[in-house]
């Protein structure tokens, strides 16, 4: 790992000799042969065309490229965004497979005293100030009957240049913030990648109650010298006063609010709604041969 | 009379998985895990429903005992906790897979008498106490395969019953007409920690025992229950916790999901039957086909009869 200690003598005078050695000392200590690469900073989110998506959010009825199965559609046609307003879900957290959607972050890292050797990595998220841990001590992920957190619990270790990252125990979290689901039995790998003051961030979701195949999300962040995280405080507020217990929700066929997107934009609702094939560039073409709202409505 | 057939199936139902289930498991293979909650409570992963451990100065309070074939790795390790007796235990509801290990639990334990208590009741101070839900007893009791040193030695009629050990008052809560009719969600007040019994469960369905009273409904209001006792830390990531009757340690994120689930397929359900659909006509629609790969379950944890039991339930 390249550790080194350097001792210096104790002899009365300093001849050349020693201070050459000195300077050789500190220069090998100043470069020591780590494979991993520091990414500790703060990074700023580098946004391009998904910056609706990103950051205003998602269209209601927007799970076009999404590989989805039947049932996550329907939770996602059932969902009702007054949800949000019920105090209990006011400040439910990004979970840490979504994080990677919008906003900045800081990473540092944790380091052993004694040895310097790495022992975590951390993480911080712009909203509500989330913190995650990537162990980097070899530990083991604890057993199924323990908690499952909104950060999952997160193990670590460099492939070459990469930290790879495995995260389990998550809560049941979204994919998308328009009532997409992703459950609770999923299995998060992540790949930083780090070129220079580039900060590459590959998430891959394999969910096997509500995904058909894995779902990627590649994020690229800039590293910032004058950005710092702020902080983000959350109080529930009854914002109306409703009946105890109450879930707002749309039963299967009364959902109107999943048109919006393919109406507005005049997309196939089949592309809309989701499903594996929609993520492959091939589905292009069947999205010209299927009828648009706008020709449906003329018909 | 078609509710009271569909209670002779669900009874039996019940009875025919409860002694398969028994019957596949290998005892003999099966570890006691132990999961630290808080500085004083502990959650105990075996076989059949979770127990909770709470250790202190003045003995151990255990909720629930799982099967009776456990009883001597569970209270191997309880001894590796405590070195205080055995002196409460608490049962969620009547079911085997939660009070089986009762008697030989019972008998390993110890209740102080003297005075009065000491005088008039000769075996007072022989084992521990056993505290549940009237309607507990009066389950185990029609049971003739429930012997007598299984039954609960003090039960409460009223909506609680509190009692204050190792420092801490503890307030069992009755949850009317949810798994059973006898439920009782426990909360340990200074150790911020929630024993729901199987009135909440991480695993499958709720199962809904309809023959012992159990309700869709009164899952529902259970959970609401829990949630109204649940104080969150910032970000939801904790504060107070609960030991479920099966399945992992959760907090509010947890419940808040399965209340939700619950609701949705309560109104859904509700308007079917609203609009005239027959229990088969509900079943064939699937009102819960997207739920049912996270929560379907085999027997009576299946969505048949889950379903069956909602669609019988709501009114």
């Amino acid at each position: 790992m390249g550790r080194f200690y350097c001792r210096i003598s104790h002899s009365v005078s300093l001849s050349v000799s020693l201070s050459v050695s000195l300077v050789l000392c500190f220069s090998i200590a100043s470069f020591p042969a780590y494979a991993e690469k520091n990414m500790s900073g703060v990074w700023v989110g580098n946004y391009s065309e998904d910056f609706p998506d990103r950051l205003p959010g998602p269209e209601l009825g927007d799970y076009g490229g999404l590989p989805i199965n039947d049932a996550d559609r329907l939770r996602a046609q059932s969902w009702s965004a007054s949800l949000i307003a019920l105090p209990e879900y006011q400040c439910r957290v990004h979970p840490s497979d979504y994080a990677s959607s919008f906003a900045n972050i800081r990473i540092w890292d944790e380091h052993d005293p004694i040895s310097e050797e790495l022992t975590a990595v951390r993480i911080q998220h712009f909203a509500w100030q989330t913190r995650r841990t990537i162990w980097m001590d070899g530990r083991e992920h604890p057993p199924e009957y323990a908690a499952h957190t909104s950060m999952g619990f997160s193990t670590g270790e460099w492939a070459g240049h990469q930290l790879k990252v495995t995260t389990t125990h998550l809560k049941e979290g979204w994919l998308r913030r328009n009532g997409v689901t992703r459950s609770d039995q999923a299995t998060v790998t992540e790949y930083f990648i780090r070129h220079d003051n580039i900060l590459n961030w590959t998430v891959i979701i394999d969910d096997p109650v509500y995904f058909d195949e894995p779902f990627i999300r590649n994020r690229d962040y800039i590293y910032s010298i004058d950005n710092q995280i702020a902080n983000y405080p959350c109080d529930p507020v009854v914002e109306m006063v409703r009946e105890s217990g109450y879930i707002p929700h749309h039963l299967p066929g009364e959902n109107t609010d999943m048109l919006i997107y393919s109406n507005r934009h005049d997309i196939p609702l089949e592309g809309a709604m989701g499903g594996a094939m929609t993520m492959y560039p091939e589905y292009m073409q069947r999205l010209l041969e299927l009828p648009k709202p706008s020709e449906l409505d003329d018909q | 009379m078609l509710f009271n057939k569909m209670n002779k199936f669900f009874l039996l139902a019940a009875l025919l998985f409860a002694a398969s289930a028994n019957a596949q498991v290998d005892f003999d293979e099966i570890e006691v895990e132990v999961l630290k909650v808080r500085d004083n409570i502990f959650m105990l992963v075996g076989s059949g429903g979770n127990i909770t451990v709470q250790v202190g100065d003045e003995g151990v309070l255990i909720i629930d005992t799982q099967y009776a074939q456990l009883s001597d790795k569970i209270l191997a390790k309880i001894g590796e906790l405590s070195d205080k007796p055995l002196r409460y235990i608490i049962n969620t509801h009547h079911h085997g897979d939660h009070v089986g290990g009762n008697a030989t639990l019972k008998a390993a334990g110890f209740t102080p008498s003297g005075g009065n208590v000491g005088g008039d009741l000769g075996d007072a101070g022989e084992g521990a106490r056993i505290l549940a839900h009237e309607n507990v007893l009066l389950h185990m009791a029609a049971d003739e395969a429930v012997s007598t040193d299984m039954w609960p030695t003090m039960t409460y009629f009223t909506e609680k019953k509190d009692i204050y050990f190792n420092g801490e008052g503890i307030r069992v809560l009755h949850q009317p007409d949810a798994h059973t009719d006898g439920d009782s969600i426990i909360f340990f007040r200074k150790s911020d920690v929630i024993t729901s019994g199987d009135a909440y469960i991480t695993s499958f369905y709720p199962y809904i025992d309809m023959p012992s009273g159990g309700t869709l409904q009164g899952f529902i209001d259970a959970a609401n229950s829990i949630i109204d006792l649940i104080i969150p830390v910032y970000g939801q990531d904790g504060g107070t916790l609960v030991i479920p009757g099966h399945g992992r340690l959760s907090d509010i994120g947890d419940v808040l999901n399965w209340r939700e689930m619950l609701t949705i397929i309560r109104d859904r359900i509700y308007d079917m039957k609203d609009r005239g659909m027959s229990l088969e006509e509900v079943l064939a629609a699937r009102p819960t086909r997207d739920y049912d790969p996270r929560w379907a379950g085999e027997g009576i944890f299946s969505t048949e009869n889950f379903v069956t039991a909602a669609y019988m339930t709501l009114d």
